[in-house]
């Protein structure tokens, strides 16, 4: 068993697209896909992003510039994720492929690193473990 | 990356405990249902690698079963209502008979009868983990250490068993059911403590397999949950899963709660664990057999060392479970906390009343604790006996060299 990610993003078009779907509609969609993510044993958690715009902190310059946006060039928004726990990546990848998106729509899966990635004696790995132990997770 | 077999097994995974319900109602027969749906799995390993997967596999999966149920009836010569009707659904829609909202029920059916009392302990494991669970005939050979055929052999018995029983395919009345569901929670627990504690071969955990428990525990919560039961054990199973990261050693040796490394816990099954012991505690039946052994997890969980443990709290527990679900197992736990709590001699006093009952000849723990008690009142020859005794007893190679460990310690 391991844990993925579901990043969720979308083009501009695709998110404005989506905001013409009745909200009633879009949530009902997605929490039936939760529940059958819950129903099955495998959710882990999740969260989305605002819509509304953040800004970047761009380290192409030094020191780096904060800009509105994403903008222009981003053809992809970031707005949310889920964690499940599964066997292998194609189980990962057949649940992503059940959520209610639509075109302009994509979802990456990602495998989530456990202690078992890192060298267990360095001192780094150790103190991110008790941070993990005081944050609850 | 993605590997077409293990694209299909993951489909599976997903579909069959929906897939083997909704032919089991659908024909009546919960062993032809089976059948049919280990075929239906048989084609898509044949075609979907190829063909790819099709975009509503339970249904394509669903259809395929039905299918081969009409061959088999049109051999045996029994074309009666029932195969008409699927024959007509069948020619209908492809995706006919297939609402995978509106087949809960009968995948709590199918757990029920997955884990009838007329079925041995190992036969409602292994149905359980292929129909409920989704695991092939292989994974289940390999999780258990046993041979593939002793596996098939146990299911095609199952099926005979409840067959002759004359099983119906239904939940269990009402004066029934809490039996029913203990049956169902001591199975999912099986499985769980298989994975845990191997009883036997060379790995003293299987993890994965006490994964997948805690998985169909989820998935039955889901399916009753006004059942307390059912939420303390999926509390039970995270809180002590949640361990599992600090269990082992570099080697592989089995590391004991007092010594592990409590940074490597899985703080986010700690939490799924406290947030169904406290959904148990919400239905407000009171806590059952489950819910108490996952408090005492709890207490351990959310302790940041042995010393700074609520070990009084921890005996009460022990106490409360110990009426409620008589074991001299509990007894034995409910010794070591007191050990904690109010020192080794008043904990060896009620080791030596378990002893004398003998309730629990055979039992490695027994000594191996009694070995404990006695090194650390100070008598090393005859916490060195009790620890021999225990290694001899073990069945599992890592634990036995935990046990000569402390015995060679203390020459």
């Amino acid at each position: 068993m391991a844990k993925y990610m579901l990043i969720m993003r979308a083009t501009d078009e695709a998110v404005s697209a989506y905001e013409e779907i009745p909200f009633e509609q879009v949530i009902e969609a997605m929490g039936k896909y939760n529940e059958s993510l819950m129903a099955a044993g495998v959710m882990v958690g999740g969260d989305g992003l605002a819509p509304e715009p953040g800004v970047i902190v761009d380290f192409s310059t030094n020191p780096p510039v904060v800009t509105d946006g994403p903008y222009g060039e981003t053809k992809e928004l970031f707005n949310g994720f889920w964690l499940l726990e599964v066997p292998t990546i194609e189980d990962a990848a057949e649940w992503a492929k059940r959520c209610p998106l639509g075109p302009g729509s994509k979802l990456e899966v990602r495998r989530v690193t456990g202690v078992e990635d890192f060298p267990a004696d360095n001192e780094w790995i150790q103190k991110e473990a008790e941070w993990r132990e005081q944050l609850g997770r | 990356m993605i590997d077409a077999r293990r694209a299909v097994e993951a489909v599976w995974r997903i579909e069959s405990a929906r897939i083997v319900a909704t032919l089991a109602r659908a024909t009546g027969d919960f062993g032809l249902a089976e059948d049919l749906a280990q075929e239906a799995l048989g084609e898509a390993l044949a075609s979907w690698p190829d063909a790819g997967i099709p975009a509503n596999p339970g249904a394509w999966l669903v259809t395929v079963g039905k299918r081969r149920a009409i061959d088999l009836w049109r051999r045996r010569g029994r074309e009666d209502e029932r195969m008409a009707a699927f024959a007509a659904e069948l020619a209908d829609a492809t995706e006919a008979g297939w609402d995978p909202e509106r087949i809960e029920d009968d995948v709590l059916r199918l757990v029920f009868i997955a884990c009838h009392p007329v079925l041995s302990r190992e036969a409602s494991v292994a149905l359980t983990l292929r129909t409920v669970g989704g695991l092939t005939t292989e994974e289940i050979a390999s999780a258990f250490l046993v041979p593939v055929a002793t596996v098939q052999q146990r299911i095609v018995r199952a099926k005979k068993t409840l067959a002759a029983a004359n099983v119906p395919f239904e939940a269990p009345a009402p004066a029934e059911y809490p039996a029913r569901l203990s049956a169902v929670l001591s199975v999912l627990y099986l499985v769980f403590n298989e994975g845990y504690a191997a009883s036997s071969g060379p790995e003293w955990m299987r993890p994965d397999l006490s994964r997948e428990a805690l998985r169909l525990a989820r998935v039955l919560v889901a399916l009753v949950p006004r059942e307390p039961e059912a939420h303390g054990l999926v509390a039970l199973m995270a809180l002590t899963a949640a361990r599992f990261p600090a269990r082992l050693d570099a080697a592989g040796d089995p590391v004991l709660l007092a010594d592990q490394d409590r940074s490597r816990w899985d703080r986010s099954l700690i939490g799924l664990g406290r947030g169904a012991l406290a959904a148990a505690d919400r239905v407000g039946r009171g806590r059952g057999p489950y819910a108490l052994q996952a408090a005492i997890a709890e207490c351990h969980d959310t302790a940041a060392s042995v010393e700074a443990t609520d070990w009084s709290r921890i005996v009460l527990l022990y106490e409360a479970l110990g009426r409620i679900a008589p074991s001299p197992v509990v007894d034995l736990n409910r010794a070591v906390a007191l050990a904690m709590a109010e020192g080794p001699a008043t904990a060896l006093l009620e080791v030596d009343r378990i002893a004398a009952s003998g309730a629990l000849d055979g039992y490695a723990q027994l000594p191996g604790v009694r070995g404990e008690l006695l090194a650390r009142l100070g008598r090393p020859a005859e916490a060195r006996a009790e620890y021999e005794r225990a290694a001899r007893l073990t069945g599992n190679e890592r634990e036995r060299r935990v046990f000569e460990t402390r015995r060679r310690a203390l020459e």
